[in-house]
């Protein structure tokens, strides 16, 4: 057996000195200046959320009054008034464009996910949802201004409900198909080896159980047609009165909404006018930010299972 | 008379018109699946050849064999539900009471209303345990009384004592071995002619095993099971029956085949291929 | 009812399993037709939108053919139009609000993909940035109006009144213009940026990081030398569709950026976009203005079209390759 081998001359020429971390050293100052621009970066860009906010609630804030939610908008000079019929058409539209891209959306995800997914048809309606995502608020303005206002003649609810729900559609498609597809597969084999029929596997047990994660995709999508105001420059336009004829509901003509009403109101050079456009904007942030919240929560409830 | 009802299910599932149905009589030796698979494809991999074999009345027929030989493709076949495997292709014939299910008219769906499984991974839907129950009695547009039949299904799955307080909760919310029990009680509320079990106390601890494995002693004068089990001791404790499958790899590929089917006592004690003999014996599995 | 009762142990008289009724057939087929119709509908209607502007534009594109694209008059008196200013200014005011946009949106993804705060904060941080998404383009116009200006006035006089050799600061703000347009859109651009970047730096195999560490890499080193690049597809993908939304932006624009049809390479004076004139001047436009204002939202929809179906295909390329390192 020959002499065990010295290990000689192997570590003198490590400094251990320089082990330790020192900011002298250009690599480790260097790291720790982009750090802290990082950091920096990430909590600049948290002012402007809390700015937003705050006025908000200082501008807006002292201008919420019950007259405010429910009276008609001020004439030039006057005083008082209030954002009453832009609130009621805000909701009247998003709900029309609710029940416009909705039941489509789930329609479209169910045959996404479950009745033709790897179709040519489901390619290219991935696509178009996708290119529509992306689709600039104004165009669909554009749009529905040329297929509806055009065609019955007049600025509607309709109208602004439809050129919103194009904007809501691809949404709700998208985070649809994302929860269909995420019921687990043995389930859906449990139902078809009962002898369910493909509704019947859809009606009852896919859509039941993917029921929170699509309604989530709709609140976000409510979310943002509530806060949308260029496509109801083009379609529903803007109106100081309520939707009413002699007394009667009629929604096929200009429609007042907040988001109109913020626009118009921000540039007014009468003081009263700018203060409603904050109240208005207090109002429609926090329901814009509440279906967003409701839409979070229920996908978290939603993984707890 | 018997004639006649096997008769009725087969034009049943031809023509797909829910008239009537008439009981099964029990207990009559009696080939209620005859199943011929000359070859078996899933796309261009063949994956079982040859499997012969007769599916009796009341009784429990095993599936044994080791990983990869094809059983649970086999299994499948019963209820078409290689159907939902894209590629999938059937040279044979599978007779059930008498009618080719892999007939040119005959609908799948109806097929598996009276052919009913219960899958190796426990899968109970996200509904409350009755609802999970009561689906298959909704589903087959049950008259009767429901919450009898619901009793009735968990009683006889023996699952009844531990939730009849919590009927409404969620199925998914039970251990394991109950969720199991809760897919049995399901599949058999609308009484199936035949009940396919594929490994399902595979993915159990061994109490809720010994359970289940009681539960199918029990339902065997009543239903007809087939198995699939990689478990030796299970198929000789429930099986009346047994069928080993191998496989073979002689053409480049994996395809199973059947090597020997007969009693369990006779496949156990005295098995007459050489395949059989090692894999009772444990040198493979 | 006891278990006796129901008769434990016998099949019932009447067997329950039925097949499918002619109605649940019936219904079995209308509905997944049903469901291929309105899938079809979908691309009916991606089809539709684009048809429809380009109809709506088609007399415009007949009676004015290219001049719009190369001239820089928009008067409706006379009848002259021209989109040069305002594809000036939707390209100018994008780019700058997606470079101060992809500066913060970068940041924060490598912040929050690398461990650098508490989990506590990260998860404020997080929702901070998607509440940021959340707040309607309007209440941004706003509040630039009453908050952004005045805040950067002092600064935009300065650097005019000392820099203004440089061209970006030729000109003072007198209120609306370029740079307060910009900051406001990189705040609503930079939610898109962080989140699809996060997504993409978190997707990078961690053997990958443990790699460098490994070798003797500083922490920064390693995010831009190793990590960044790795995931460069995915965050290109992330800045084009970041892009995508600047190009498109409507009303935070209309609000902010002056509405003057002019071009300047100035931060701070005023200007145009394609999407802010749609929206300014649609509402009183008369017949041949609105014929115009149609050919610009076809310019617009053919640039945002471009934009975003390159950005989808630059991040499916993104997690296709990142999938094939694991």
């Amino acid at each position: 057996m020959s002499a065990p081998v010295e290990i000689t001359h192997a570590f003198e020429d490590v400094n251990l000195a320089k082990l330790e971390m020192s900011l002298r050293s250009p690599r480790t100052l260097a790291s720790a200046v982009l750090s802290a621009v990082a950091v920096t970066a990430s909590l600049v860009a948290c002012v402007p959320l809390v700015s937003v906010l705050a006025m908000l609630l200082y501008r807006g804030g002292s201008r919420i009054t019950w007259e405010a939610l429910t009276a008609l908008p001020p004439a030039a000079m006057a005083a008082g008034g209030g954002f009453g019929n832009a609130l009621v058409g805000t909701v009247t539209m998003v709900g029309i464009a609710t029940a416009i891209s909705v039941p489509a959306g789930i329609l479209a995800a169910s045959f996404l996910a479950l009745i033709g997914p790897e179709t040519r048809t489901a390619s290219a309606v991935r696509f178009a949802a996708k290119v529509l995502t992306g689709l600039p608020s104004v165009l669909a303005g554009v749009f529905a201004y040329g297929a509806v206002v055009l065609v019955t003649g007049s600025f509607s609810a309709p109208a602004g409900g439809v050129a919103l729900a194009v904007l809501m559609l691809p949404t709700v498609i998208l985070t649809a198909e994302e929860a269909i597809k995420m019921v687990p597969t043995r389930m859906k084999e449990a139902a078809i080896g009962m002898g369910a029929t493909q509704s019947q596997l859809l009606l009852r047990v896919v859509l039941p159980t993917a029921m929170p994660g699509i309604l989530t995709g709709v609140m976000l999508a409510i979310a943002r047609a509530a806060g949308e105001t260029a496509p109801l420059l083009f379609t529903a336009l803007f109106s100081s009165y309520w939707l009413l004829d002699l007394g009667r509901l009629n929604l096929m003509k200009p429609t007042a909404s907040l988001a109109v009403l913020i626009y118009n109101f921000s540039s007014a050079p009468y003081d009263n006018q700018v203060s409603l456009a904050w109240a208005a904007s207090l109002v429609l942030v926090v329901m814009v930010l509440g279906f967003n919240i409701a839409g979070q929560v229920l996908s978290r409830n939603r993984h707890r299972r | 008379m018997l004639q006649d009802h096997t008769d009725q299910i087969a034009d049943d599932m031809i023509e797909g018109f829910a008239d009537h149905g008439r009981p099964p009589r029990a207990t009559t030796e009696d080939i209620v699946i005859d199943c011929r698979i000359e070859r078996m494809y899933y796309g261009g991999f063949k994956a079982v050849r040859d499997t012969t074999l007769p599916i009796h009345r009341g009784s429990i027929t095993a599936f044994i064999g080791p990983s990869g030989c094809g059983k649970s493709s086999a299994l499948r076949c019963l209820n078409r539900m290689n159907d939902l495997v894209r590629g999938f292709r059937l040279e044979g014939r599978v007779r059930f009471l008498g009618r080719d299910i892999y007939g040119p008219k005959v609908d799948p769906v109806a097929v598996r209303r009276y052919v009913g499984m219960v899958f190796q991974q426990p899968n109970p839907f996200a509904m409350s345990i009755y609802n999970n129950v009561a689906f298959g009695l909704r589903l087959n547009r049950f008259r009767g009384n429901v919450a009898d039949r619901v009793e009735k299904a968990l009683v006889g799955a023996a699952l009844w004592e531990e939730v009849k307080d919590k009927l409404h909760t969620s199925g998914l919310a039970l251990s394991g071995g109950q969720q199991q029990r809760l897919c049995i009680a399901r599949a058999i509320a609308t009484e199936p002619e035949v009940l396919l079990m594929d490994e399902p106390c595979s993915a159990l601890d061994p109490i809720a095993t010994r359970r289940i494995e009681e539960l199918m002693l029990e339902l065997r004068s009543r239903y007809t099971i087939a198995i699939v089990t990689h478990n030796l001791q299970q198929a000789k404790r429930v099986a009346d029956r047994t069928a080993f499958m191998y496989v073979d790899t002689s053409e480049g590929g994996r395809t199973g085949y059947l090597v020997e089917f007969g009693e369990t006592g006779q496949i156990f004690e005295d098995p007459r291929h050489a395949h059989t003999q090692a894999y009772i014996r444990g040198e493979f599995s | 009812m006891s278990s006796a009762t129901l008769g434990f142990g016998s099949r019932s008289a009447e067997s329950i399993a039925q097949p499918p009724s002619t109605s649940d057939r019936v219904v079995d087929r209308l509905i997944r037709l049903l469901t291929l119709g309105v899938a079809w509908s979908i691309i009916g209607l991606g089809t539709y939108i684009v048809l429809q502007i380009a109809w709506v534009a088609r007399p415009a594109v007949a009676r004015f053919g290219a001049s719009l694209l190369v001239s820089r008059t928009w008067d409706s008196n006379r009848e002259l139009y021209g989109l040069v200013p305002a594809i000036w200014g939707t390209l100018y005011s994008s780019i700058v609000g997606l470079v101060i946009g992809t500066f913060f949106g970068l940041s924060i993804a490598i912040v929050l993909s690398q461990d650098f705060l508490p989990t506590s904060l990260e998860a404020i941080l997080k929702n901070v940035i998607e509440l940021l998404a959340a707040v309607p383009s309007v209440v941004y116009g706003l509040w630039g109006i009453f908050v952004v200006i005045p805040t950067i006035r002092p600064l935009a006089d300065w650097c005019n009144a000392h820099l203004s050799w440089i061209p970006i600061f030729g000109t003072p703000l007198r209120g609306p213009g370029m740079l307060p347009a910009a900051i406001v859109l990189a705040i609503m651009v930079l939610p898109t940026v962080s989140a699809l970047s996060r997504e993409a730096l978190m997707a990078v195999p961690s053997k990958i990081k443990e790699a460098a560490f490994g070798l003797g890499a500083t922490r920064w080193e390693t995010i831009l030398g190793v990590l960044v690049p790795t995931a460069l597809t995915g965050i290109v993908g992330s800045v084009m569709l970041g892009f995508g939304r600047a190009l498109g932006e409507t009303m935070a624009l209309a609000m902010l950026v002056g509405n003057a049809n002019s071009i300047s390479v100035s931060l701070f004076a005023p200007g145009t976009t394609l999407a802010a004139l749609l929206a300014l001047n649609f509402p009183e436009a008369n017949g041949s203005e609105s014929q115009a204002l149609m050919y610009a939202a076809l310019v617009l929809l053919a640039i945002t079209l471009a934009v975003n179906v390159v950005g989808t295909a630059i991040v499916n390329r993104a997690t296709r390759r990142l999938r094939g390192l694991k």
